[in-house]
């Protein structure tokens, strides 16, 4: 065997290889990006142009769908219950702060509290929906009961169309305060003691010390749980078509289950319609994922 | 040593082709039976096809319910299986023209098949072909507790739109839902829908606006919800918070006295703890006395995919499905009633005052809201439905959004 650890590559192979390797590494990671997020987004916005029942031949209708679209009743329903959903789902990073700050102490035992705290997180969507559908059941709901106990009139939830947007962002909420909670309680581990200290010593208590000290390390925690409750708003899905479908009569409606239930259910099968409503949902994905990107480019550049 | 091995291997090879061979005759059945009843059905019709026809072998794969409703689109294009359940009218007319469903007119005209399953052909023809072969239906009407009627103190049930309203204040002043439904799911308030326009302005209007042919906003269909809107408030509040079975609940607890379902329920009823002895049922109550009585019975339809690869066999498991005495024996065991006219009727009480409430009836006999309807219109409508029944006071609203769901859906349709 020759020495290889001086091989005398010439510079300019040398160079190439330098250009060429990140590409190469990278060629996996934009492949799948490619096949399976930035063709769906074209695919989606030409369908989007069509009339298609998904089986038959896709007629070119340019931007008939999203006409309709602004004159439908049950899309703006949606798209109000986005907001909604997107104001009242931002209480899980406040509530997930409080009680990890609660959590945060050595007492024996904390941990499993912390775990029952961590637990709704861990259980599907799917049942959390069913536990708080039987929670606003009538007759035999928990929540049923005590408002007939109370005011001798008890409340279905679940069929009323002004509460029952509010009784699913609740039933989301659970199990989005537990995950916030985490993320705050590991932000908290890498709190300095030292500035803690410090600031003790400076005379600084309660709030003070939450709001001067605490809260600015814990940025980076506070950015995943706005990201990720923000998306979890936006694609709040599951719980919609477990607990209501939809209903009654359509008022609880997000945006993500009507595409589906324009898409793919089983009375719908218009897919560019649908297609037409993502297209919408991707946009106003668009705005707040472009804010947080552009927030990330500014602080990776250190601004 | 080798060479042994190797010839041995060649005998299995042979011996693992030859029955290859034999069973080229495969029928794979891809049915929505996620019953026990159903499922059951299937596979003795299967074995008993197997028994008369040993040459071919019927594989069946079961779907859930619902989720057929999806699965059945991606199985008709990528791997089309040689039959399939389905729903006769317009639940099927979207495959039909989409050339996804085998023309099977060659069937319905063969000697002895066509001519005893006539009640049910116009359900399952579009331009003059046949694309199915019904096996099976089952009729809608008014399930009753007749504990509930002693509780409020009513000797019998009212056969008239007046009387059975009546009846219902008599029923709400004793604490008891005069009607019971669980709209969670849309369509069980489209059966109310349907015989109340069935009643008030007979079975062709019915066809008519099922069609597309009468805008929602005419004083005809405004007749139709204004008995809706009598009934409104004698119906479970917060129907629409709950599945239909919750409300089957309702009734064999007697806290409801009736419920406007399909003949499927019954088996739910006595699940309940409801015997023949306390469960009544009747054909909706007549509104206006001048209208024909037409009646609500769905039909349970098989089909040939266009891709199927085996159509021949296929096509003899249809003739097969359409005999008589085949029919005889899945609808027992089923608890439905046969479609061959030379069939017959099983002894269940409630199949017999169906199958005599059906073939009595001179009105005509329509699917059902989502059958007769396409389906946009059809999720439209049990909407609408669902929500008039809670919001009497939108029905303007309601009425206009259905007119212009109407214009949009019957003119893409053309």
């Amino acid at each position: 065997m020759t020495a290889l650890p001086h091989d005398p590559a010439p510079p300019r192979a040398r160079r190439t290889r330098k250009t060429l390797t990140p590409w190469l590494f990278l060629a996996p990671g934009m492949a799948m990006f490619l096949i399976y997020v930035l063709i769906p987004i074209v695919q989606s916005v030409w369908v989007s142009f069509h009339d298609w029942d998904g089986l038959g031949q896709m007629r070119w209708i340019g931007l008939a769908n999203y006409s309709e679209l602004w004159w439908d009743d049950a899309f703006y329903t949606s798209l109000k219950n986005n907001v909604i959903w997107l104001v009242l789902y931002m209480l899980a990073v406040p509530a997930g702060l409080m009680i990890a700050l609660f959590l945060n102490q050595t007492v024996r035992g904390i941990r499993i509290y912390k775990s029952l705290f961590f637990f709704p997180f861990v259980i599907s969507q799917v049942v959390v929906g069913l536990i708080f559908s039987w929670f606003y059941a009538p007759g035999f709901g928990l929540l049923y009961a005590m408002i007939e106990w109370l005011t001798g009139r008890g409340v279905a939830i679940l069929a009323e169309e002004d509460y029952v947007t509010y009784g699913i962002i609740a039933a989301g909420l659970w199990p989005q305060i537990a995950y916030c909670m985490i993320l705050y309680l590991t932000g908290l581990n890498a709190v300095a003691p030292d500035q803690i200290e410090a600031a003790r010593l400076d005379g600084a208590k309660g709030w003070r010390m939450l709001w001067h000290v605490v809260l600015p390390q814990l940025r980076p925690a506070t950015f995943i749980a706005v990201v990720m409750t923000v998306i979890g708003a936006l694609r709040s899905f599951d719980l919609v078509s477990i607990m209501t479908s939809g209903g009654p009569f359509g008022s609880s409606r997000v945006l993500s289950y009507y595409m589906y239930e324009q898409a793919l259910s089983e009375y719908g099968y218009r897919m560019g319609y649908g297609a037409a409503i993502a297209v919408v949902l991707f946009g106003i994905m668009m705005i707040f994922i472009s804010g947080f990107i552009w927030k990330m480019w500014r602080d990776e550049k250190g601004l | 040593m080798l060479t042994s091995r190797k010839a041995l291997a060649l005998a299995a090879l042979l011996a693992s082709a030859a029955p290859a061979l034999a069973q080229d005759r495969v029928l794979t059945f891809n049915t929505n039976a996620s019953d026990p009843a159903p499922r059951q059905m299937f596979e003795t019709l299967a074995a008993d096809f197997m028994a008369e026809h040993p040459e071919i072998r019927v594989e069946i794969n079961t779907f859930d319910h619902e989720g057929f409703k999806t699965a059945i689109r991606n199985f008709l294009t990528a791997d089309p299986p040689d039959l399939i359940t389905w729903f006769a009218g317009n639940r099927m007319k979207p495959f039909v023209d989409a050339g996804q469903l085998m023309d099977i007119s060659d069937v319905w005209a063969a000697e002895g098949v066509g001519e005893n399953l006539a009640s049910a052909e116009s359900s399952v023809t579009f331009d003059g072909k046949q694309w199915g072969m019904p096996y099976s239906y089952y009729q809608w009407g008014v399930y009753y507790n007749r504990d509930a009627y002693e509780a409020a103190g009513i000797a019998e049930p009212a056969t008239d739109w007046d009387g059975f309203l009546a009846n219902c204040e008599t029923f709400q002043a004793a604490g008891i839902d005069c009607l019971t439904t669980g709209s969670k799911a849309l369509w069980p308030v489209a059966g109310l829908f349907d015989y109340l326009s069935l009643r008030t302005n007979g079975y062709d209007w019915h066809m008519q606006l099922t069609n597309g042919e009468i805008p929602w906003t005419d004083d005809s269909v405004r007749a139709v919800f204004a008995e809706m809107g009598r009934i409104a408030p004698f119906i479970t509040a917060n129907h629409a918070a709950i599945d239909w079975q919750d409300a089957v609940a309702l009734m064999v607890q007697g806290r409801a006295a009736h419920y406007v379902m399909g003949n499927f329920a019954v088996a739910a009823f006595r699940d309940g703890g409801m015997t023949d002895d306390n469960l009544g049922f009747m054909s909706f109550p007549t509104i206006n006395a001048d209208i024909p009585r037409a009646e609500e019975a769905p039909t349970e339809t098989v089909h040939i995919p266009a891709g199927a690869r085996n159509p021949d066999d296929a096509k003899l498991f249809l003739t097969y499905l359409a005999r008589a005495n085949v029919q005889t024996k899945m609808n027992d065991m089923l608890g439905q009633l046969p479609v061959n006219s030379e069939a017959s009727v099983g002894d269940d009480p409630f199949l017999q005052a169906g199958f005599e409430m059906l073939s009595t009836a001179e009105g005509g006999i329509a699917q059902f809201f989502d059958r007769d309807a396409p389906a946009e219109m059809a999720k439209a409508g049990m909407e609408g439905f669902q929500e008039f029944l809670v919001r009497p006071e939108r029905l303007d609203q309601i009425l206009d959004r259905l007119e212009r769901q109407r214009q949009r859906i019957y003119a893409t349709a053309q």
